[in-house]
């Protein structure tokens, strides 16, 4: 079992003692704090989308609304989407990734611990990127999608230059991440963890980390062209110059099919930890959810031009892709089965992690569903840019994404913190977010059927599309309560929730083998690992007719032998801040370009100077 | 050990479980309702479950198949997923049970793999022969009439190259007869949807994608720009208007010749104000602007129309991205300041480079807007 072997012989600075305080974070190599991170900077902004969310559903109200003007609509709904995908539900399972990844493996950390905190950097300066847009005239304005030619058609604003370099520069975070985890699963598995008995959590992110990292260079080109052709005279997008501007459609898509795995994937492998520990039986058939996993992974390739189908593809294409696309359905379903199967003769606690893994299921069997009828190419005639798929991706990214990662957080909450959060409360965030997206996103479906397209301001009297606009307006409100459910459950129980334990769930991985909060070199031995559920089976064994029964520990988790002695951590570095500083200032400069070239110079520099840092700084170091 | 059992608090895990089964069989019967409706043809112009074509049937007869396949695997699924949490669920006052720690049932597996692919393949039958079937061009003997769709921001132009003339907003068609459109896009990318008589197709620049249908009756049949294409996408919209053949006949020859401009009165004055200020961009045939060559085809083109053609603007009901109802409170408000109405971007207007975000406000004075509205309502 290969580890990591760091190139140094001298006696070591052992952990660097946390100094404490705001540099200790922005110097931060540690996958914990990292991860921590991440996970509040992506819930700020899940906030930001919300209210975002519900401008839009107060101006769509009425027929005819006067809330929101067109301009501000168009910039709302297009950084409601953005900010979804590429600001919150992308980092919250980097969240997720980066705190328990190395936890679920037995690791002390991921393979790369300052390419870590650059990755957390970069994405924080594309979102604080992406929002100076907000405050400088105008946030962009044409879709997340940002189709050409539109994307390109008024290149002297600003506004859509803002969208293709944040996007970028998020990219960047997403692919330097992605290496750190294939690399992480690779190499630094605890001895005795081979592939097949790494959790399913962790198969989740090592897949979607190659979807990452194939589909991410096509949107790159695909955004560099955007670029040039708004700013340097370029004609990739522009019919009339000979472009094509359905190539950016491939572009976008061939990323953007992927991505939609990539946001849900990870929830799903959540769902896949958190219902065996509830239900105290192991995942019903986890070797098919892996594979079917890996599928996932490589049909996602495969289907990208579904939502392309009226675009003017021609039907031996059309039909192509909806062949692929019903069968990636296959993979994608049979998970609900498993997750069934895996209930079904269980003793199932209905705490709030299962009650939002439950939801999920619920929730996700829903978007599914929807989602097969639009690979039916006539029926998608209809359905497409109309509100029923804006009912379908809600479903799956809300319904889906967004309450498998609720289900995380009340789960690995007490692992973070050491502290358990409220059962009522969180019995009243699941209701009321579970009935306020219900109210919100299933009228869409017949909103969308009866002739409602998409990312309109506003909706004509006279169409029939009142009510339902208005039902769901009043769900949107219900959901954003049961957020402020959830808001005070998590800020009251961090500060004084009851004390949480190591294993208070009676969980089945590795994570729980530690205490609440992990100390900082995770483990003080690494485990060896004999089976899948490997904690389970140290707490668990099974009788001949394959009951569990518990078997008598010396509750090693409770005592803490202090760290080994030639424990060796990854030291905290400023580099990777200094960088992420730097690419933001330089990004700045290019979108005020040719006189911003000025900022460009310096960010970069600023920027090359944190690389050259990174790179030359010693592995281990004098505690400063 | 068991965390959670210290902060339960409330009803029994018995009660909740019920109210719970209730909840969403609640739930179920609200959604069947809510489809119920939706399929109800009363005052929903752009309903596609109510269609009015033979185009539009083939699409709700598929959708109908697939949409009940979905509602069986929907209550299959969610009922055993409820029945599941009901059954195996551990209330707080159950003493611990021990379980059987199942990994899994190979066969089972593999069936319930198959059985989802076996549907889907049968679904995938009747899909691909309607997306060929919808994508045959029409055959000689139906005689089609072919109408070019233009996309702009934010109307839609209509060109008949059969009669030669071109229109906006409102596309007459002769009832009984396959209309085989031609669409393409002057600047963006738009998408020509009227739900209730076919699926939509993108109007791309650069490209002619073709879309075919047939109105089986009389009437009169909504739709609207459906590809996010800027400031005022909401506000393009349109209507088909399928009339008898006779009466289309009728209009269409009308429309094929010059409309006669009035020589008296106010909408004679309105007519020199627009010679001045409107035919940079506006068309009257025969009497102001300069019309594209329509003799050009339309996947060769380069020039379009900047605005709308206005040679019949009075017969239309309603004008601008047919948005606003063609009545002279709604023209004086629009040619006092366009922008007020519709949201647009006409200091954006470039047009040399073809680009044309809207109609500038032309600081026209009270007596200007009046002589102007004559005009415009004397064309017919």
């Amino acid at each position: 079992m290969a580890t990591l072997t760091p190139d140094v012989t001298a006696a070591v600075d052992a952990s660097p003692a946390p100094r404490g305080g705001i540099w200790s974070w922005i110097t931060t190599t540690d996958h914990k704090k990292i991860g921590i991170l991440y996970g509040v900077t992506s819930i700020f902004f899940f906030l930001v989308g919300g209210i975002e969310a519900l401008f839009i559903r107060l101006q769509l109200a009425t027929p005819n609304g006067e809330v929101l003007s067109a301009d501000a609509y168009n910039q709302l709904f297009t950084m409601h989407a953005t900010t979804m995908v590429f600001l919150v539900v992308m980092p919250l399972a980097a969240a997720f990734a980066n705190y328990f990844l190395p936890l679920l493996i037995g690791a002390r950390d991921v393979a790369f611990p300052r390419m870590n905190a650059f990755s957390y950097w970069f994405f924080l300066a594309g979102g604080i990127f992406l929002t100076v847009s907000f405050f400088v005239g105008g946030a962009p304005d044409g879709g997340w999608f940002g189709y050409a030619p539109l994307s390109t058609q008024v290149g002297e604003m600003v506004r859509m230059d803002y969208w293709a370099l944040g996007l970028l520069v998020l990219g960047v975070a997403s692919i330097a991440s992605s290496v750190n985890f294939i690399t992480t699963v690779l190499t630094m598995r605890a001895p005795g963890m081979t592939l097949m008995r790494m959790p399913v959590f962790v198969w989740m992110i090592f897949v979607i980390s190659f979807l990452l990292l194939f589909s991410l260079p096509m949107v790159t080109v695909g955004l560099f062209q955007v670029w040039t052709d708004r700013n340097l005279g370029t004609l990739f997008f522009d019919a009339a110059g000979g472009g094509d501007p359905v190539l950016w459609q491939h572009l976008f898509w061939l990323f953007g099919h992927p991505e939609v795995y990539v946001l849900i994937l990870p929830a799903m492998g959540i769902v896949s930890e958190v219902l065996p520990t509830f239900a105290r039986k192991p995942l019903f058939g986890r070797s098919f959810v892996i594979f079917s996993g890996i599928a996932i992974g490589f049909m996602g390739f495969g289907v990208w031009a579904h939502h392309m189908f009226t675009s003017g593809l021609g039907p031996v294409a059309e039909a192509a892709f909806a062949l692929t696309t019903m069968f990636i359905a296959v993979p994608t379903g049979v998970k609900i089965f498993n997750w069934l199967g895996t209930i079904w003769g269980g003793s199932l606690r209905l705490a709030t992690p299962a009650l939002f893994s439950l939801g999920f299921i619920f929730l996700f069997v829903i978007g599914g569903l929807s989602g097969v009828t639009h690979s039916i190419v006539p029926a998608d005639s209809q359905q497409h840019d109309s509100y029923y798929v804006v009912a379908h991706f809600h479903y799956v990214l809300f319904g889906g994404a967004i309450f498998g990662i609720f289900a995380g957080i009340y789960y690995w909450f007490p692992k973070v913190t050491g502290r358990m959060m409220s059962e009522r409360l969180g019995m009243w965030n699941f209701w009321l977010m579970f009935i306020g997206m219900n109210l919100t996103f299933a009228p869409m479906h017949v909103l969308g059927l009866n002739g409602m397209p998409r990312r309109t301001y506003r909706y004509a009297e006279g169409l029939g599309l009142d009510l339902w606009n208005l039902v769901a307006t009043v769900g949107s409100f219900v959901l954003a309560f049961g957020v402020l459910v959830f808001l005070i459950n998590a800020i009251r129980s961090w500060r004084r929730g009851p004390e949480a334990g190591p294993d208070p769930w009676d969980g089945r991985t590795l994570e729980w083998t530690t205490s609440s909060p992990p100390p900082v070199h995770n483990f003080d031995e690494i485990p060896v690992v004999e089976h899948e559920d490997d904690f389970w089976h140290r707490k668990y064994a099974t009788d001949e007719e394959g009951y569990a029964v518990r078997v008598a520990t010396d509750d090693a988790a409770a005592e803490s032998t202090g760290p080994p002695e030639d424990l060796h951590l990854p030291s905290p570095s400023f580099y990777p801040a200094l960088s992420g500083l730097g690419v933001l200032i330089a990004l700045l400069g290019v979108v005020y370009v040719p006189w911003g070239l000025l900022a460009t110079a310096v960010g970069g520099a600023i920027m090359v100077w944190g690389l050259f840092g990174w790179s030359l700084e010693s592995l281990v170091r004098e505690e400063h | 050990m068991f965390g959670t059992d210290r902060h339960h608090e409330g009803q029994t895990r018995a009660n909740r479980a019920r109210r719970r089964g209730r909840t969403r069989l609640v739930a179920l019967l609200g959604s069947l309702a809510v489809v119920a409706a939706a399929c109800s043809d009363t005052a929903i112009p752009q309903n596609s479950l109510d269609p009015a074509s033979p185009q539009a049937r083939d699409i709700d007869e598929l959708w109908n198949l697939v949409f009940w396949i979905a509602v069986v695997i929907f209550v299959l699924v969610e009922a055993a997923l409820i029945f599941a949490v009901i059954r195996y669920r551990k209330r707080r006052r159950d003493p611990e049970r021990p379980v059987k720690q199942v990994h899994g049932n190979t066969r089972l597996e593999i069936l319930w793999t198959i059985i989802p692919t076996i549907i889907l393949a049968i679904v995938a039958v009747p899909t691909l022969a309607t997306i060929f079937e919808l994508r045959e061009e029409p055959s000689p003997d139906e005689n089609a009439l072919e109408i070019n769709v233009i996309g702009h921001q934010w109307w839609w132009e209509f060109e008949y190259p059969e009669y030669g003339f071109t229109t906006a907003q409102e596309m007459y068609v002769p009832t009984g007869r396959t209309i085989y459109l031609n669409l393409t896009s002057a600047d963006v990318i738009h998408s020509f949807w009227t739900p209730r008589l076919q699926g939509k197709r993108d109007a791309v620049p650069g490209r002619v994608n073709n879309l075919t249908f047939l109105a089986e009756e009389e009437g009169e049949y909504l739709g609207q720009c459906a590809e996010f294409c800027g400031l005022a996408h909401a506000d393009m919209r349109h209507v088909v208007v399928a009339v008898s053949p006779e009466e289309f006949d009728a209009w269409a020859e009308k429309h094929a010749t010059p409309p006669e401009i009035p020589t008296e009165g106010p909408a004679a004055a309105g007519y020199e104000t627009f010679q001045v200020v409107c035919t940079a961009c506006h068309v009257i045939d025969g009497a102001a602007g300069t019309p594209v060559d329509r003799t050009v085809p339309l996947e060769d083109r380069t020039e379009w129309a900047y605005a709308p053609n206005l040679s019949y603007f009075g017969e239309r009901q309603k004008f601008g991205g047919w948005s606003f109802d063609n009545d002279p409170n709604h023209l004086e408000a629009w040619l006092a300041d366009p922008t007020l109405l519709k949201p647009m971007a006409p200091e954006l207007n470039d047009l040399d480079d073809g680009r044309i975000l809207g109609m500038p406000n032309f600081g026209l004075d009270d007596t200007e807007i009046q002589n102007l509205i004559a005009l415009l309502e004397a064309l017919r």
